[in-house]
């Protein structure tokens, strides 16, 4: 479980994020949503240490990631997995290098159970045909695979997806969203994920916080979002006129 | 005072990032991995560069001495006394540097700062892994080592321009021999190794900092990479002043 309490952050004069307080639970996919803009990936940035908050607390399972040391931080970041929003993989590396890459840095097995784990985690995603590949041969989709793969590898308690489904299509970003929603069942994690992409909100946001301009304007689930009466949520969720017709329809 | 803040700022940073780079290595497998990787693309791929240059080099020296300082007051071995002077003093470890901070500097720039902008070092820190050592040390000890071999070759293929050159008969071999012996002092060739370890810790280091700290797109990795390259080398000539006077 992570807890955000009181967060604020702000680059010079200009405040991003606004008293965020909010609760993410393990064994769940949690959505984090707002327009482009609106400090999401802000917010996840500082939840993961990448940006230092100006004010607040970020308890990971009850440790306060803003109070600890640099070397505190590093132990709790082999606990951490994250899928960025351009992959991120290594492009000097294999595919399997790749996934094989956390285990090689921080596990003591040996190189054949380390290949072996890597593979497993490569089977789970569909990929093991493609482990001698380099990422510039994989379409966008494979990449993603291949990211969630490495994130898997060392059994992290925390999943962090940035935009996984940007730039790839509605059939593949379904299949993104079922493996990381099957991933954070199966092994129980707390995911975190920030996305604009509808599909993933009805489908697999299991708990929902929408940001609106640096503050956190609506919380709920997937089946709260289409009855709610929170007017920026809903023109947001129902940008185009035939999903307002939709809803209107269905409420 | 924004034209002196500005440097004192970025030499604060560059004090920050090696900080950071000069710590244990979490893992010294990956490390020693990524360190032959290095050796190999920084210096073993820089061979061919440097041979040629330093070959064709050692032949235009040898040119022009026999064409400009030569004459009949002068002693027949004078060309290849100077030409020896110019390659091992000067040629085969600064001039050569400059060359390899185009190369090799860019290089380092260009590639840590894609990973830079494509999240790759953002990657790395959030699994935990001090991304500053585990990417910039293995290419400044990588490139460090192996300088001294590129001194070597530089030195060797400078001669064997010039010795080509007398082939050609523009002056006779034993003269250009004779010289290249002639009051050979062997603290030139360690000087110059000595001077090429701190431009080989330039070039690393500075490009790999150029990268480090991009940000934005495509645009600024390629800013980065010719900003390493204009500050590598404005380093090196300075530091080649200082070292000079140091070590003669």
């Amino acid at each position: 479980m992570i807890e955000i309490q009181s967060l604020y952050k702000s680059f010079e004069d200009r405040e991003v994020l606004k008293d965020i307080n909010t609760i993410f639970k393990e064994g769940q996919t949690n959505l984090i949503i707002g327009q482009s803009g609106s400090g999401k990936t802000v917010l996840m940035k500082c939840i993961v240490g990448l940006f230092e908050p100006n004010q607040g607390k970020i308890l990971y399972d009850g440790r306060d990631f803003v109070a600890m040391n640099k070397k505190e931080k590093a132990l709790l970041r082999r606990e951490m997995g994250m899928i960025f929003q351009s992959a991120a993989l290594f492009d000097s590396m294999t595919v399997l290098e790749n996934v094989m890459f956390p285990l090689d840095m921080f596990s003591s097995m040996n190189l054949v159970d380390r290949k072996r784990r890597a593979q497993q985690c490569l089977d789970r995603v569909n990929l093991i045909d493609a482990q001698e590949k380099f990422p510039n041969e994989l379409s966008g989709g494979m990449q993603k695979r291949v990211a969630i793969a490495r994130a898997i590898a060392l059994n992290p308690k925390y999943l962090f997806c940035d935009e996984p489904n940007s730039g790839l299509d509605p059939k593949t970003s379904l299949v993104i969203d079922a493996l990381i929603h099957d991933i954070t069942v199966e092994f129980n994690m707390t995911t975190i994920m920030n996305t604009h992409d509808m599909n993933s909100v009805m489908g697999i946001g299991d708990s929902i916080i929408f940001i609106k301009e640096g503050h956190q304007e609506w919380t709920g689930d997937k089946t709260q979002v289409a009855t709610s009466d929170n007017q920026a949520l809903t023109d947001f969720i129902f940008a185009s006129n035939l999903l307002k017709k939709a809803r209107q329809a269905f409420v | 005072m924004k034209f002196l803040i500005t440097p004192i700022k970025t030499f604060g940073r560059y004090l920050q990032l090696m900080a950071k780079v000069f710590s244990r290595p979490e893992r010294f497998r990956m490390f020693f991995k990524q360190y032959i990787t290095e050796m190999q693309k920084l210096g073993v791929d820089s061979i061919g560069i440097v041979l040629m240059i330093s070959f064709f080099i050692g032949a235009v020296i040898c040119i022009q001495m026999k064409v400009n300082i030569q004459s009949p007051w002068m002693p027949r071995f004078t060309t290849g006394y100077t030409t020896r002077e110019i390659l091992l003093l000067e040629f085969s470890s600064s001039i050569m540097c400059l060359i390899l901070a185009g190369k090799v500097g860019s290089n380092i720039a260009s590639e840590i700062g894609t990973m830079r902008v494509t999240q790759q070092i953002d990657a790395l820190d959030i699994m935990g892994v001090n991304s500053a050592s585990f990417l910039i040390l293995p290419k400044i000890a990588g490139l460090v080592t192996m300088i001294p071999i590129l001194v070597t070759f530089s030195m060797v293929a400078g001669f064997g321009g010039a010795y080509a050159i007398s082939l050609a008969g523009i002056l006779t071999p034993e003269d250009l021999t004779y010289g290249l012996q002639h009051s050979f002092n062997q603290w030139f060739v360690w000087m110059s190794f000595i001077k090429s370890f701190f431009f080989a810790y330039i070039i690393a280091s500075v490009s790999a900092f150029y990268g480090y700290t991009v940000e934005g797109g495509s645009v600024e990795v390629g800013k980065a990479s010719t900003d390493s390259v204009v500050h590598c080398s404005m380093l090196i000539l300075f530091a080649d002043i200082f070292l000079t006077q140091i070590l003669s």
